[in-house]
């Protein structure tokens, strides 16, 4: 355990990247801390440098643009759920974001963190797959923009460089007729873990054949993954109910899972084809509703 | 390494003191400031009994570095009562029996009353969600959950 740790605020991002340079793997970033805090408690040993990013203001937008949304890395999730414009944009995020922990922890948790925590199982990172979205990385040579599904690259572990951080999330809007959702299945009804979780969008045309469709899969890989075969069977089908079994099915066949205390592989299987279908349903019942 | 110094406000009262840069709230406000009433559980943010109001939200205060808290407000158990006058929710517990060892009421009634203020008049399942961060080994949840429901429906 390191002896005496240093705790610093900055108020810019070019501060707290350099500060992230300076002190490589001894720095850690602190957004709502729910996390960080527990892996100092279970490792026992605490960073030499805490780098409270939150009260810079690029990580707290809410800014709506012109064709996506603009979301902060740190901002709580319990803002998040009381936007009824995000809600009603993007009620598979929301969904997912208000799975996570209690009132206490959604307090505190946030997207960034979430993503940058690198849980196979965490709720967030498929709802935001599933949406296509992009990760705003801000280094000392500037800012880049990373699709969602190139950041976690393992279980704990992530493509960001030492020195960088994410900054924001540019989520792409919904166009009439699309719709997300974002299902998860725990052994009990509250505070725990993903067994699995099912990310979904999909867009449907006036006849209501579907065009577009991303189906995301968390807590059944070391990372959380598109299924591109799902989405590719879905689109140019009109969602039947039928369409959407043969969905469940092959998403548990595209599934990788491990056993655990939470489930067998073989359970995460099945589960990973019913919430499939379930949350498939969803998002098309949504979007049937938009369009 | 110089302590970090830290200016809040703590139930109304301008409260400054001094932490090293990993210690948390929860330690803080026990060891630092002798506010007791925070009781720590867990540790790792799962059963409540650090809750404290951290601006307006609840939090676990054992998942909190005290340095965050710079010129936060927060509000703890021994910020409940009016002097000797005990708040409704206190009262509710007393009269529901809804505590046995008392170490989780702290955190169920700071909850609680955050609830409360958030909306006056929530359904059993609105209560029993918010308080799923809260753990009872004593008397399990219905009687705290009835004196939740007893204080809502007196407001």
């Amino acid at each position: 355990m390191s002896t005496s740790s240093h705790f610093t605020v900055p108020q810019t991002i070019e501060e707290a990247t350099a500060l992230l340079l300076r002190h490589g793997p001894a720095a850690r970033v602190v957004s709502g801390g729910t996390d960080l805090m527990v892996q100092v408690r279970i490792t026992g040993s605490y960073p030499e440098h805490y780098v409270d990013i939150k009260h810079i203001p690029d990580v707290n937008v809410i800014d709506w643009q012109a064709d996506h949304l603009l979301l902060g890395a740190a901002v709580p999730c319990a803002v998040l759920s009381e936007q009824e414009d995000l809600r009603d944009n993007f009620p598979g995020l929301i969904e997912a974001a208000e799975l996570i922990g209690s009132t206490q922890i959604q307090s505190r948790a946030t997207l960034g963190g979430n993503l940058c925590n690198a849980s196979p199982a965490a709720d967030t990172v498929p709802a935001l797959m599933a949406l296509d979205a992009e990760v705003v990385i801000a280094g000392q040579q500037g800012s880049r923009n990373v699709n969602i599904t190139d950041i976690v690259t393992g279980p704990g572990s992530t493509a960001l460089a030492i020195g960088e951080m994410v900054v924001a999330f540019r989520i792409p809007l919904p166009t009439a007729g699309s719709a997300d959702a974002y299902q998860r299945f725990i052994p009990r009804t509250e505070m725990d873990i993903a067994v699995v979780g099912v990310g979904v969008n999909v867009t449907i045309d006036g006849s209501g054949t579907c065009t577009a469709a991303r189906v995301a899969l968390g807590a059944v890989a070391p990372t959380a993954f598109v299924a591109e075969e799902v989405g590719e069977m879905l689109v140019g089908s009109d969602l039947s109910d039928s369409t959407l079994v043969d969905a469940g099915k092959l998403a548990a066949a595209l599934a990788r899972p491990i056993s655990d205390r939470r489930g067998t592989a073989e359970f995460r299987r099945d589960i990973t084809e019913v919430l499939t279908r379930r949350t498939a349903a969803l998002a098309r019942d949504r979007a049937r509703a938009r369009g | 390494m110089a302590k970090i110094h830290v200016e809040t406000t703590i139930n109304g009262d301008p409260t400054e003191f001094l932490c090293e840069a990993h210690q948390s709230l929860s330690e803080v406000l026990r060891e630092e400031l002798n506010l007791f009433g925070t009781k720590e559980g867990c540790t790792t943010g799962d059963c409540g009994a650090c809750t404290v109001i951290l601006d307006g939200r609840i939090v676990c205060s054992c998942l909190v570095l005290a340095a965050e808290t710079q010129g936060c407000s927060i509000e703890t158990i021994e910020g409940v009562a009016d002097g000797e006058k005990l708040h409704p929710l206190q009262e509710a517990f007393l009269e529901n029996a809804a505590l046995q060892c008392g170490i989780c009421t702290p955190g169920f009634i700071l909850a609680a009353k955050n609830l409360l203020e958030r909306n006056p008049d929530p359904s059993e399942h609105e209560i029993r969600y918010w308080l799923a961060g809260n753990l009872c080994r004593c008397t399990g949840y219905d009687k705290i959950v009835r004196a939740v429901q007893q204080v809502a429906a007196i407001r």
